[in-house]
């Protein structure tokens, strides 16, 4: 194991610079994404000037009513769907929303190899249970709802 | 005679009751009513309204929140639930989200600077994003009234921790406890203002760690970020010292709203219209809060969001209850 210093560990700056890569790249495509979205580049699935009628409904209703009113899917679109849905503006924003919401597993994922390497397997299986808590929250198998 | 007509009408009132409940008719429109609920119709011209209220409203809130000292998110969820028309399910994914961006803005820089520690964040994490996620889930499944009760009680308790709640610059740790000697969460950070190395450690670790299974739940139930909380516990209770527990609750929170983030996300709780002018609001008032920040004056501004709250947590109480019919 290290020694204590005034300077951040190596797990810790790798950490920092993964994460500064993930938020810039999720931030930039954030804006890109929503300018397409909301000059109309990119047609959405959702109309903008319908889209007030629907913000104000619980989640369940909102996504039954798009479904029904412009998707026609067997399914409301939940979990990952969004994923085939990227060729329309409202959705394609969904992907830099993964991305900054993904990013701190990747963080984490990155350093394990390194604090085991340093025989601090303590902060190691910390790691491991974490990214495994996290992957499983991205992986839309927790779901619920009224 | 009587009994029997009885019988009788109550058979055919039966037997109708079957057929017209089974009839595919009616399965077909109790479906329909049960699926699509019904969409209130609105003016579709002024629809770019409410984004740019929000963006308005978020620039104010980010100035206010960076000179007030407190996350975007725990003024975002209060505020845009009670003032705004849009449901408290995309608020708080919303606000969440808003809380994440800040953290993932911070958190780089306080980690190259070594002010927020990975070995103090990573054993709070694992509790704080395991319970965010049953926190969110609980948050979903909950009627929306509830909810907004929950988050107004919560909300005028955060008020009172606000209040009431003392810091110590260096706390006094005598003795490191064995969990965290075990995990060596430790560090050392130079304090400019005393012109020396500060060796620190924590203590009561494992009574902190317990705290934050309830600041991880509230955290994912409502969608506020939680440096409120996070900072009196690794300050006062495990003893961090003032700078490294701010900027490791900041930190802190990029992982615990990560994981409640995705249930939300999954839920399909993102509005694109809303999460982006929260964020660039939110941001750009950061931004200018920053630079305001040498010559406000912080005894005010923080009045200014108890005040703010207060007002919040007491709307969001009352909308609850009126919605129960309390009111």
């Amino acid at each position: 194991m290290s020694e204590i210093t005034k300077e951040a560990t190596q797990e810790q700056l790798l950490y920092a610079n993964i994460l500064e890569k993930g938020m810039l790249i999720g931030l930039g495509l954030m804006f890109i994404t929503f300018g397409l979205y909301v000059f109309g580049i990119m047609k959405p699935v959702v109309p903008l000037d319908q889209i007030a009628a629907y913000w104000s409904m619980p989640v369940g209703d909102y996504l039954a009513a798009i479904n029904h009113n412009f998707m026609h899917m067997d399914h409301a679109p939940t979990g990952w769907a969004w994923l085939h849905h990227l060729g329309k503006g409202d959705f394609l924003n969904f992907l830099p929303v993964a991305i900054l919401s993904g990013v701190t597993i990747v963080c984490y994922i990155a350093i394990v190899p390194g604090l085991f390497a340093r025989n601090d397997k303590a902060m190691g299986l910390i790691c491991m249970a974490t990214a495994v808590i996290l992957i499983l929250a991205a992986s839309g198998l927790l779901a619920v709802g009224h | 005679m009587l009994k029997r007509v009885k019988e009788r009408a109550g058979l055919f009132f039966a037997s109708l009751m079957c057929a017209v409940m089974l009839n595919p008719a009616w399965a077909l429109a109790s479906e329909v009513a049960a699926e699509v609920p019904m969409v209130p119709i609105i003016d579709g011209e002024g629809w770019w309204k409410w984004p740019l209220i929000l963006l308005v409203v978020t620039f104010v809130m980010g100035i206010i929140a960076v000179l007030g000292g407190v996350g975007g998110g725990v003024l975002f969820v209060p505020i845009i639930s009670g003032f705004f028309p849009f449901h408290l399910d995309f608020v708080r994914g919303t606000g969440l989200l808003v809380a994440l961006c800040g953290a993932l803005a911070a958190g780089p820089g306080l980690l190259k600077a070594n002010l927020a520690s990975l070995r103090l964040a990573l054993p709070v994490a694992l509790i704080a994003s395991t319970m965010a996620i049953v926190g969110a889930m609980v948050g979903l499944a909950l009627p929306t009234h509830i909810v907004q009760l929950s988050l107004g009680i919560t909300i005028l308790g955060i008020v009172a921790i606000m209040l009431s709640a003392k810091k110590s610059t260096i706390p006094d740790v005598p003795a490191a406890d064995s969990l965290s000697s075990a995990l060596r969460i430790c560090g050392i950070y130079h304090e400019p203002t005393m012109k020396q190395d500060i060796n620190w450690k924590v203590h009561r670790t494992p009574l902190g760690l317990a705290t934050f299974v309830i600041i991880g739940f509230m955290a994912g139930m409502f969608g506020l970020g939680a440096g409120w909380a996070n900072v009196p516990v690794l300050n006062l209770m495990m003893g961090a010292p003032l700078k490294i527990s701010v900027a490791t609750s900041k930190f802190l929170l990029s992982i615990t709203d990560t994981s409640a983030a995705w249930i939300y996300v999954n839920k399909g709780c993102v509005i694109p219209m809303m999460v982006v002018p929260s964020l660039i609001g939110i941001m750009l008032g950061s931004f200018i809060g920053v630079r305001l920040l040498k010559v406000a004056k912080p005894t005010f501004i923080r009045w200014m969001v108890i005040g703010i709250l207060l007002f919040a947590g007491l709307k969001a109480t009352h909308k609850a209850l009126t919605a129960m019919g309390v009111l």
